[in-house]
């Protein structure tokens, strides 16, 4: 560093200063002693700003090239940053909003809507980006659960997939060039010329928009269309009542249900609340003498009847004999009828049980059960005096109700005869779902004018000539109803991501306004004062409900006159379902509801003919055979899926799959070939194409033969039975009366155990909360809520369906299903089996076997207990999931973690157009208070630690241990029947030591000593004695 | 009074030998580099060095990918990498068996074939090693972090992990191994050096030599470090196999956690390594001309310990099937069911061929023709070294597949990168086992001519005592 200063300081000579400060004269002002003593120095100094600065003639040469490479170096790495770290910009909030404290996450009230009908969210904000959503206490139709559909809605939001822009024959167009053309069109199109075609509609807001859509636009018409089987209750309903209402059931005053196919725990607009009234009828805390009971008759086995008292297997046209029967014994005449297979006194033994629960008994019938079931439903609940207890009507909650598959027929024939010049499709997705025998692609191509709004760019999309993005229900105001008549308001949260606009925005704009769709809803209640009323409205926002009139209460009676049954074929029956994961196949370019198993077979990413075990037999096929389904004169090829509790000689198939526009992730497999084209594969098949509208539901003749061949289907659980282990531990309630802790012969004693053990009883003696998580068994469904729930806390990748064949999936909650069976007897031998469902997790074992083995303790104990993992720390050596006997742990074999890209595993980079201006939409899904972990890590259950410790610091600011009830883990709090249950098993007085001292409590695998924090209860089942054991559950 | 002959009448040297027909016989092949280049060492070599692309090629995939480009899963988290792993530290086992114990033990017979197998073990831990670095998640860690290190985090590893105890046994064992080899090659380079021609030859084995010049002293020395160094390697042989099974011996998986699995992998270990001993020495011998100095009676006396080792294994099996059948539990019933029934399940098979290879093949070594007969000797050590994979394949994944909780059993399927993997190990072996024959004595020179010594010195003292008897009768 000498060369910086060639020229050495010449020293200031002190005499010299002094000498011209005495001969200095009068008032002398100096700057410094430099200039007193004038030194050459300091002539320089004057002189020059920077006088020892280098120039590159005073710099040596080795010097000069050692500050060239420096600057070079420097230089260079400014450019690093984008290309190697992340080119980040860190921009404060101008105005900070509203009670934010960044790091801080904020819940705002909302809805979500399903078929138009709502449930209540409350949905998690971090600094202004929604990530999680759960359910509103406040809100009658959710209970603060949230079911898999509700909460995997937010994946939607940030799908990259999603429709962005305004499109013109695939072309990026914008909102204005839409309108303008859109009007033109609608101007030229004269009366009866216009059409819009929407989904189910309970929005009165939307209603008035149309209204004045309709009123600027003459003769424009609405038709609506569901591909769900709404329209037999809506029938069921005309049937009975001569007009159409709305039906809800109150499940906690019911003692008796008899279910005639009906899924009520799932696939209802209600069913959230319904499985809270239910299971609220089963809960053991205290003792008690009875039980509520529920009877079912199914086909295809559903979480319902699975967790019923009774079930039968029966096939789905026999139902309406069993309907009849039933009702014939509650004094209701049904004129001659078949028997449908099921044992009289069996039946006479139900009618009994209804007959003794006058009042407080529900008879349920499955949404596609034909019309007359709704009926008959109708009938013997009025006979029983159910009406006004458990069972209520009122006024439809449609803006519009209408029977869809009329409404949308009548539309394809205006289209077909000419009429439709104009045809605005809102949300639906006709040329996919509609009923095969409308043909309605062919019909929408004579419409002139076509354009979509829709979520996706999909199958019908891929038909109209304009294409418009629908705004997520997270980006736009709006309100609906919930099943039960209840108003509220769909409050966004964030601005669209893209271009998308809400229903009512797209016509206020064709109207000609640009109303924004805060306007519309809001000035749709304002009322009065307008100071008070915004009082008010943020009122219903702080709640999630509006305090509006419920849907009116419908005062009608059935008419008594039930029609003489119909014969609609013979043969082997074909039954159509909704998707339990994917729904209509809406939610099909949704990786989370994608990848989580269907709750009865377990099967991901795929859909399959359902068949018994006989059925299956008597084809000479296995799980994954393909086999060819003929039906209505079309043909699809799918794999064959032995299913356990399915009756004989019928196929059940769900819908949703085979899609093949609408999304990299619903279009299927990818290979790509040689050169770089890539072939879709898509998932499953398309079973809309057997649907036709004189069979939507049920239909007879259908034959299936094998095809030869295998189709690969990816489950997560390849064996059936326990084995005769003790896993899951299952009772009658009698049995229960007189031994509480349900357990087997062959259990081991947990007290005598303990005594062998050579290990101390406390493991843990630190002085401060112990975690501990209780699930009842008895409670829980196996609705999947809490899988769905913790992938979305815990930021858990989806991995596609190759890496889940491979048996690499990462949800950190698994729902075991087992078939109760002889362990004698085979596996598919079962023809109806009691079942059990069993959420497993990481029980935080004590003496966890995964710890002492990891070899740089990246698995380690708390004090607390909590078996927690550092993954930072982890090398991924995968020892400790060899070591686990739950096999909870979970391990990135790939890059899965890169949301971004998570599909690719089986999408090749080149098929995933960037999108989104090169914003990685997927990360900003996380979950910011969760590591994302990366390839090569094991990760697992850490009973939502990062809820604890926020829970934690809010007790230390107080100066206490957090209190029974602060922390809810993710699972525990989507759970609609609160079967799960955390906290501190030191406290004696939580409910978690309550719930782990109870008799029916037992730990899973508890001979190995591990010792788990997380217990079990067992199942109680509360079955008829009357009736024979064959039949039971 | 008891000498070879009089045991075996079979010499351990045939021929007539001198010093400096054994330094032709076996420097030569070293000095006389020409004598390589013909199609017996290339063929072997050039596959290997092709098998050595597969294997980079792997690596480098696996690098890039993640280790999800083999089959293993949850519950099978461990599969090919440790079957490899534990395959080929049981090859590596001989080496040290034949150099140190048999040194303790003064088994002259080892002379000819304990160098040749200690670089076979070097190899086989190499390659071996490479599979617990690279079937971890994370390897740009996993190869520092596992050390235990004095860091400013103050995070040590956990040293209650049989792994951690897998790096210092593995890590010992192959340093050991490699001080205990190059040790014994000291003299030999000097041998190299002084009767090589060429300048380069002279220069690297000079400085290879350490300047030896087989004073007294230095032979002093080196008898001494020598047996020092056997010394301490000798309980290596037990401990690093006992280590290894700890691995699984110390887990509660149902298949794994044995108490018998110690001393029958130690077993094993030895009885794959004198099969792979016998599987290489074999083509090595014939191509070479080393028919004198590796006779069959090393042979004979290698089947033998084979077959020894092989009975032990096979008690091992018997005992794994009696403590399943004795722990009562319902888990152990289904993991023997799901190893053995043949019609059901699907991987019995390899438990059933397991059987076959490692218990009934080798019981041909009870006849003195198949311990002599090359036929069967690579018959048999083929079947070994095969039916030793399978028995890891048995234990590791299969185990693996069979869970407490039913629900989560899981089938495993291999993929294709798995096998390259474990072919590209085998063909890194084979390469570095053929540049070894290239370039170092392959079998002991010094050793050899001090057994020639000795079998002089015997021959001679019989002949003295044969005489003395003879003559001293009268006494």
């Amino acid at each position: 560093m000498d060369t910086m200063d060639p020229t050495p300081k010449p020293k200031l000579d002190l005499e010299v200063v002094r000498e011209r400060l005495s001969n200095a004269k009068g008032r002398h002002y100096w700057r410094g002693l430099e200039e007193i003593a004038e030194t050459d120095e300091f002539k320089n100094w004057l002189d020059d700003e920077f006088p020892h600065r280098s120039t590159l003639l005073s710099i040596d040469r080795r010097s000069m090239l050692k500050y060239m490479g420096a600057s070079l170096a420097l230089a260079g790495l400014s450019g690093c940053r984008g290309l190697f770290l992340p080119q980040t910009k860190v921009v404060p909030y101008v105005k900070a909003p509203e009670e934010l404290v960044y790091g801080k996450p904020l819940f705002y009230a909302s809805i979500y809507t399903q078929g138009g009908i709502a449930k209540g969210v409350l949905v998690e904000q971090h600094e202004g980006r929604p990530t999680k959503i759960e359910g509103n206490p406040d809100h009658p139709a959710s209970l603060g659960a949230a079911d898999s559909f509700m909460q995997a809605s937010i994946l939607c939001l940030y799908d990259p997939d999603r429709a962005q822009n305004v499109t013109q024959s695939g072309d990026i167009s914008t909102w204005e060039t839409f309108v303008s053309a859109a009007r033109d069109a609608m101007k030229k199109a004269g009366p009866g010329g216009v059409r819009i075609l929407s989904e189910s509609i309970t929005s009165p807001s939307f209603g008035a928009e149309m209204a004045r859509f309709q009123k600027a636009f003459p003769g424009a018409q609405w038709h609506q269309w569901e591909p769900t089987s709404q329209d037999n209750i809506t029938r069921g309903s005309q049937l009975a009542f001569g007009r159409i209402v709305n039906t809800y059931h109150d499940f906690s005053k019911a003692n008796v249900v008899v279910s005639l196919d009906a899924e009520f725990f799932a696939s209802m607009p209600g069913s959230l609340a319904y499985s809270r009234q239910f299971t609220d009828g089963r809960r053991l805390e205290k003792p008690t003498k009875s039980m509520n009971r529920l009877y079912s008759f199914e086909s295809m086995p559903t979480i319902t009847g699975i967790y019923g008292d009774h079930r039968w297997a029966v096939r789905a046209s026999d139902v309406e004999n069993i309907a009849r029967t039933i009702a014939g014994g509650v004094g209701v005449s049904v004129g001659a009828h078949g028997a449908g297979g099921v044992d009289a006194s069996a039946i006479n033994s139900i009618v009994d049980d209804l007959k003794k629960n006058r009042g407080s008994s529900i008879v349920i019938a499955g949404q596609h059960q034909p019309p007359v079931v709704h009926q008959i439903c109708h009938e013997i609940n009025a006979a029983l005096g159910n009406v006004g207890s458990t069972v209520m009507y009122t006024e439809p909650l449609e803006v519009q109700p209408v029977v869809h598959l009329d409404s949308l027929k009548s539309l394809v024939d205006d289209m077909n005869s000419g009429k439709v010049k104009v045809l605005l499709i809102l949300g639906a997705n006709p040329v996919y779902t509609a009923p095969m025998d409308f043909k309605f692609a062919d019909a929408l191509k004579k419409v002139p004018f076509r354009a979509q709004h829709s979520l996706y760019d999909d199958e019908t999309g891929g038909q109209c000539e304009w294409h418009l993005p629908e705004a997520h229900f997270l980006e736009a105001w709006g309100d609906a109803r919930a099943y039960d008549g209840t108003l509220s308001i769909q409050q966004p949260l964030i601005e669209p991501l893209f271009e998308g606009r809400s229903y009512a925005e797209v016509l206020s704009a064709l109207r000609g306004e640009t109303t924004p769709s805060y306007d519309l809803v809001k000035s749709h209640y304002e009322t009065g004062d307008a100071k008070v009323f915004e009082k008010e409205w943020r009122r219903w926002l702080n709640q999630g409900t509006a305090n509006v009139p419920k849907s009116a209460k419908a005062n009608v009676s059935p008419s008594g006159s039930i029609a003489a049954p119909t014969v609609i074929g013979q043969g082997a029956e074909i039954i159509f379902q909704l998707d339990p994961t994917i729904y209509d196949g809406r939610f099909a370019n949704s990786g989370w509801l994608q990848e989580l198993p269907k709750p009865v077979t377990k099967i991901t990413w795929d859909n399959v003919v359902h068949m018994s075990p006989a059925t299956a037999q008597s084809l000479s096929v296995t799980d994954e055979d393909t086999v060819e389904l003929k039906f209505n004169g079309q043909s699809i090829q799918g794999a064959a899926w032995v299913t356990p509790g399915h009756p004989d000689n019928s196929f059940t198939v769900n819908l949703g799959y085979g899609r093949t526009r609408g999304g990299t992730v619903c279009e299927g497999m990818a290979e790509e070939n040689l050169g770089g084209a890539v072939k879709r594969d898509p998932w499953g098949f398309n079973a809309y194409a057997l649907r036709s509208s004189n069979a939507m539901d049920i239909g007879l003749g259908a034959v299936v033969q094998a095809a030869g061949g295998l189709t690969p289907i990816a489950t997560t659980q390849i064996h059936h039975t326990m084995k005769g282990y003790d896993i899951v531990r299952s009772a009658s309630f009698e049995k229960y009366q007189e031994d509480p802790t349900l357990k087997p012969e062959n259990a081991e004693d947990r007290q005598e155990l303990e005594k062998q053990s050579l290990y101390p009883d406390q493991v843990f003696s630190y002085n401060g909360p112990q975690w501990g998580m209780t699930v009842d068994l008895n409670l829980c469904t196996g609705c999947n809520a809490c899988v769905t729930a913790c992938q979305s806390e815990n930021n858990i990748p989806v991995v596609g369906k190759l890496q889940v064949k491979k048996s690499r999936e990462l949800h950190w909650i698994r729902l075991d299903r087992y078939y109760v069976a002889d362990e004698n007897r085979d596996d598919k031998n079962l023809a109806n089996p009691e079942t059990v469902f069993q959420p497993m997790m990481c029980v935080n074992c004590e003496k966890a076997p995964c710890e002492p083995v990891c070899p740089v303790a990246a698995t380690v104990h708390s004090h607390e207990g909590l078996n927690q993992m550092v993954y930072n720390r982890c090398v991924g050596t995968r020892y400790c999931s060899n070591n686990c006997p739950y096999k909870v742990r979970r391990f990135n074999y790939l890059n899965f973690s890169d949301n971004q890209e998570q599909f690719n595993t089986q999408v090749p980079p080149a098929a995933r157009e960037p999108k989104a201006h090169g914003i990685e939409l997927l990360r900003m899904l996380n979950n910011p208070d969760v590591t994302v972990r990366g390839r090569g890590i094991m990760e697992k259950c850490t009973y939502c630690v990062q809820r604890i410790n926020e829970a934690r610091i809010e007790g230390k600011k107080l100066g206490r241990d957090p209190l029974d009830g602060e922390i809810i883990t993710a699972c525990q709090q989507a759970c609609p029947t609160k079967t799960i249950v955390f906290g501190n098993i030191a406290d004696k007085d939580s409910q978690v030591s309550k719930w782990r001292n109870d008799p029916r409590a037992y730990r899973v695998l508890e001979e190995l000593q591990t010792r788990p924090r997380t217990s079990y209860l067992g199942k109680v089942r509360n079955q008829n004695t009357e009736i024979s054991g064959e039949a039971g559950a | 009074m008891s000498s070879y002959e009089d045991l075996d009448p079979l010499p351990l040297i045939l021929g007539d030998q001198t010093y400096s027909t054994i330094d032709e016989q076996i420097a030569d092949v070293v000095i006389d580099q020409k004598r390589h280049n013909k199609k017996t060492w290339f063929m072997p070599i050039g596959i290997a060095f092709l098998l050595v692309n597969v294997l980079l090629v792997t690596v480098g995939w696996l690098l890039y990918q993640g280790i999800g480009i083999w089959g293993n899963n949850i519950p099978t988290a461990w599969a090919f990498d440790i079957v490899n792993f534990v395959w080929w530290i049981g090859i590596g086992h001989a080496g040290t068996l034949i150099s140190a114990i048999l040194l303790l033990m003064r088994q002259q017979w080892r002379n000819s074939i304990n160098r040749f197998s200690e670089a076979m073990t070097i190899f086989a831990v190499m390659c071996a090693g490479m599979f617990p670095l690279l079937h971890t998640g994370r390897p740009w860690v996993a190869f520092y972090w596992l050390f235990p290190f004095p860091n400013i985090l103050g995070i040590w590893p956990q040293f209650k992990s049989p792994l951690m105890w897998d790096v210092f046994a593995v890590s010992t064992y192959f340093t050991v191994s490699l001080v205990f080899w190059y040790i014994g090659l000291i003299p030999d380079f000097a041998t190299l050096r002084d009767r090589s021609t060429n300048k380069y030859q002279k220069y690297i084995y000079a400085f290879l030599s350490l300047g030896w010049r087989g004073s007294a002293k230095h032979w002093h020395r080196y008898e001494q470090a020598y047996l020092l160094l056997a010394g301490l390697s000798t309980p290596l042989v037990l401990s690093v196999h006992s280590i290894v099974s700890f691995d699984f011996a110390v887990s509660v998986v149902p298949g794994w956690n044995i108490t018998v699995f110690p001393p029958y992998f130690v077993a094993g270990a030895v009885f794959a390594g004198f099969a792979m001993v016998i599987l290489l020495m074999i083509p090595v011998r014939k191509m070479y001309g080393l028919e004198n100095i590796v006779t069959m009676k090393h042979f004979d006396w290698m089947a033998k310990i084979t077959l020894a080792t092989g009975l032990i294994v096979a008690y091992g099996y018997t005992l794994e099937l009696f403590y399943g059948w004795y722990a009562g539990t319902k888990i152990e019933h289904e993991l023997l069911t799901w190893r053995m029934d043949f019609f059901h399940k699907p991987y019995s098979w390899a438990y059933w061929m397991l059987i076959l290879c490692n218990i009934i093949v080798p019981q041909a070594f009870w006849n003195k023709k198949c311990r002599q007969s090359y036929f069967w000797l690579i018959l048999v050590s083929l079947s070994v070294t095969v039916g030793m994979w399978l028995e890891r394949f048995v234990i590791i994944p299969m185990s693996l597949m069979n869970t407490y909780l039913p629900s989560s059993s899981r089938m495993y399927y291999p993929t294709i990168w798995d096998f390259s993997m474990f072919i590209g190990t085998i063909g890194f072996f084979i390469m570095m086992m053929w540049l070894f024959i290239r370039f170092l004595p392959a079998i002991n020179v010094f050793e050899v001519k001090d057994l020639l010594h000795k079998m002089h010195v015997q021959k001679r003292t019989h002949k003295e005592e044969a005489v003395a008897t003879t003559s001293g009768g009268t006494h």
